[in-house]
């Protein structure tokens, strides 16, 4: 019998505020094209000597990653491992800056400490004194997704016991500026949800997303990650092919998928992916959520939030819904991500009782 | 010299980033590392660009600040020595 | 999987060699990487000794034969080449005949160009292809393509130990039936934005560094690329593929002490060696040579001693640090030092570790000075990077 991977808490800093119950119900649809997360009090989880040195992206690590672990009433986890897509900007963009500006005279060091991309796993892990296995992804839309492959591997060949896995991005003012020159992120004019979108590029937005992982199933289960795969290339027309193969190789067919969690967001040169990846699971409700977490890189790891939330409460906000199917249980999802046609990724997501 | 002083106190809480701290709460013989105001390795590296930035001082062994830091006292001191700017 | 994971090809460029066997050429004759920066336009020049590649982009383009329409940066370029190298010596035809995966590792990525047209983005149409390279899965995306790759693909991150973590990755796949083989290793080039970083930390040395040496003054920073080919022992026996070595054991532990310095134990040092041995199932007196971190810095060089010490007791194995060879490659460092250690248990050398001159007054180390000759059968190679991420990997003979 496979170790099965449950998933004991969450944790999280969105555009929409922190985790909580009624995170959907009182989530406010994006139409700007950049949404800066709602920040909550930190002083009283981080102390002034280590705050001080911290930019938004790890403030946000370390208030999810915490959040996760308190939800799972859990004090040290046994590994912490990372994804994040373009780690930490704000700290990198003001260290070139400096650089240019100063002509590389009387720069100061904080600022490229902090940029290296593992620094939000490395201040986790320092704030709790955590000498496990600690490890930082950073392959764009799929950092999270090989973040999550690689602690759900070390819980079923018994590695570790608990593990505390997420996603962080956060949003830089020169880079934003950047990706809206080339069109990756939609002009300031442009005020387009993701169900109403007729144009190119996204509404981006920041974020950090933490789950904790277990060996063993408490009070706190809220669902079990039965399997993860990531692919760099999928062309629209090998979805199903690639779609059928992973869910044979998870005995698992297509139709007791209740449902599929998409990570549209609003591309209308990228989103046929997600329309082709609807047809594979005509009878499964489809959900979506990046018109309330924005999209970024490690987006992905609140639409696997959001399918642990309906497994949990047997429950599907009208807000998310994409289309009319409404399951009477719901049992099994699968959340399938991809980025301008790349770093497609699957994450099977099933109820404690049905895995 | 108290000029000087003063001037390093709101230099080093703007620099450090020490949000919670007012000039009034470091003394001039205050403890700047461990235990005091409790600066560590890297804000010693940053003082060490301020001395260089503001005051025209260039050190180059890191190892040399230890006791150029120790307090405002001992840091204004060495300052009036050797500054060039 | 007695032995461990099968390695059956390598590929690597630095600046002692642009291929397995110049790099090894360079290792027997003593020869060094190290010189005065020319590629980048630095004030500190003068000031900083490197290992650089002396090769232009342009020059690693027309290697590739790349179309005049790409947006490598230099990262993907040195990757690029020596991933290539490395299925080719594993005589791999087609890339997707099995499940196969990358996982490639970097701490600059795009900087390289990210820092050049900072501003110019917003004036220059022509260069703005450069943008969506910028980020650390960009090279592997790019490694990925230029072989031909589909399927797993993903970038490891963790400053000086990401090739290491990498290669671990790469193993574990390869041992949970998840990947029949997958290509590992790590590439950095240099960049005003590391070389600035490291001074900004007053750990960079004026000359050749000295690893290990009481009078050492800091590290030379370097660039490079290398990767493994790591197979499953189904795909050996039914292809009849030649193991040039073995993944026999790896460990990685977080020091937690300081976002930069190592702890005066060496804590995480001594936690990675452990796991290593662990999963080896070895004891530390099989060791016969040990390719330490050593780049030279006062703190890394205590560190790890102390905990070199700790694990080996009065019997540390000949040990030294290549990294006065090719300087300090950053997140490339455990894969060429993999590769080096490949070297060393099919030829079975231990490298000089150069500059040296006086032992550390804390303990009683002396690295191996010149360059040795004897039976090798297990190597131990460790690598620390930033965030107190320390990791471990033991190689065995094939």
């Amino acid at each position: 019998m496979k170790q099965k991977v449950y998933i004991n808490g969450i944790g999280a800093v969105t555009a929409q505020g922190i985790w909580r119950d009624e995170l959907f119900e009182e989530a406010q649809e994006i139409t700007n094209n950049i949404s800066y997360a709602l920040q909550p009090g930190y002083k009283e989880l981080i102390a002034p000597a280590m705050i001080r040195r911290m930019s938004k992206g790890i403030k946000m690590g370390i208030y999810a990653s915490q959040q996760a672990l308190n939800d799972a009433e859990i004090e040290q986890p046994d590994a912490i491992i990372t994804g994040t897509g373009l780690g930490c900007l704000e700290d990198s963009e003001k260290f070139l800056k400096a650089i240019i500006a100063n002509e590389e005279q009387f720069l100061t060091p904080t600022n490229f400490i902090q940029s290296t991309h593992n620094t939000v796993g490395a201040q986790i892990a320092l704030r709790l004194g955590c000498k496990g296995y600690n490890f930082t992804y950073v392959n764009g839309a799929v950092s999270f997704e090989s973040a999550l492959l690689d602690a759900s591997l070390q819980i079923e060949t018994k590695e570790a016991a608990t593990i505390l896995v997420g996603g962080m991005d956060e949003l830089a003012d020169h880079t934003v500026s950047l990706l809206k020159l080339i069109d990756q992120v939609k002009a300031d004019d442009i005020q387009q949800a993701v169900k109403e979108s007729t144009t190119t590029g996204v509404n981006t937005a920041e974020g950090a997303v933490f789950f904790t992982l277990s060996n063993a199933s408490t009070k706190n289960t809220k669902a079990v990650v039965h399997a993860v795969d990531i692919r760099n290339v999928v062309h629209e027309e090998e979805l199903a092919g690639w779609v059928h193969q992973f869910l044979a190789a998870n005995n698992v067919v297509a139709a007791s998928i209740d449902a599929v969690i998409l990570g549209r967001n609003g591309d209308v040169q990228f989103d046929g992916y997600y329309d082709q990846m609807g047809k594979v699971f005509a009878q499964a409700a489809h959900i979506y959520y990046k018109h309330i977490s924005g999209e970024y890189d490690t987006a992905s790891a609140f639409g696997m939030a959001a399918a642990v939330y309906i497994i949990d409460k047997q429950d599907i906000p009208e807000n998310i819904c994409w289309n009319s199917i409404r399951p009477n249980e719901i049992k099994t999802t699968l959340v399938y991500n991809q980025y301008r046609g790349r770093d497609h990724s699957l994450i099977l997501l099933q109820h404690v009782e049905s895995s | 010299m108290e000029e000087l002083k003063a001037e390093l106190k709101a230099k080093i809480i703007q620099v450090l980033n020490l949000e919670d701290v007012s000039a009034e709460d470091i003394k001039d013989d205050d403890s700047l590392f461990g235990d005091g105001l409790g600066l560590d390795s890297i804000d010693a590296l940053e003082l060490i660009v301020l001395l260089d930035k503001e005051y025209g001082i260039k050190l180059s062994d890191p190892k040399q600040g230890k006791a150029i830091f120790e307090s405002i006292n001992t840091m204004a001191e060495f300052i009036a020595e050797n500054r060039t700017k | 999987m007695g032995k461990g994971v099968a390695i059956t090809g390598m590929g690597i460029v630095s600046s002692i060699g642009m291929s397995v066997e110049e790099n090894l050429q360079s290792l027997l004759s003593n020869r060094n990487g190290i010189s005065r920066i020319q590629n980048i336009e630095t004030i500190h020049r003068d000031s900083i000794k490197v290992g650089e590649i002396k090769k232009s982009n342009d020059q690693l383009i027309a290697q590739l034969s790349l179309p005049d329409s790409n947006n490598y940066t230099r990262t993907a370029l040195l990757g690029a080449l020596a991933a290539k190298q490395a299925i080719q010596d594993a005589a791999i035809t087609d890339v997707n005949e099995f499940r196969t995966g990358l996982i490639s590792s970097t701490s600059v990525g795009g900087m390289d160009k990210t820092e050049k047209y900072f501003y110019e983005y917003f004036d220059q149409e022509d260069i703005q292809k450069y943008i969506p390279s910028h980020d650390a899965g960009d090279s592997s995306e790019k490694i990925a393509d230029y072989l031909g790759l589909k399927g797993y693909v993903s970038t490891i991150s963790t400053a000086c130990s990401s090739a290491a973590n990498a290669i671990m990755m790469g193993a574990k796949l390869i041992k949970a039936g998840r990947l029949d083989r997958v290509i590992v290793g790590g590439t950095d080039a240099l960049c005003k934005f590391t070389i600035n970083g490291f001074n900004t930390l007053m750990i960079l040395s004026d000359t050749d560094c000295q690893p290990f040496d009481n009078e050492r003054k800091g590290l030379n920073l370097g660039e490079a690329a290398a990767y493994l080919v790591l197979e499953s022992d189904e795909i050996i026996a039914q292809q009849n593929k030649k193991v040039l070595a073995y993944v026999a054991g790896y460990g990685n532990a977080n020091d937690a002490f300081h976002q930069t310095a190592s702890s005066e134990t060496g804590e995480g040092a001594f936690l990675a060696m452990e796991k290593a041995f662990h999963v080896a199932d070895l004891t530390p007196s099989q060791i016969d040579y040990v390719n330490v971190h050593g780049t030279a810095t006062p703190n890394n060089d205590l560190s790890e001693g102390r905990a070199m010490i700790r694990v080996f007791g009065d019997q540390t194995p000949d040990f030294s640090s290549t990294k006065a060879f090719t300087g300090h490659t950053l997140a490339a460092a455990a894969a060429i030092e993999a590769v080096y250690s490949i070297l060393a248990l099919q030829n079975n050398l231990v490298y000089a570790n150069l500059n040296f001159k006086t032992p550390m007054q804390e303990f009683d180390l002396t690295p191996q000075t010149e360059i040795k000759k004897k039976d090798i059968q297990y190597v131990l190679s460790n690598s620390f990077g930033f965030g107190g991420n320390c990791s471990t990997l033991i190689f065995s003979k094939a």
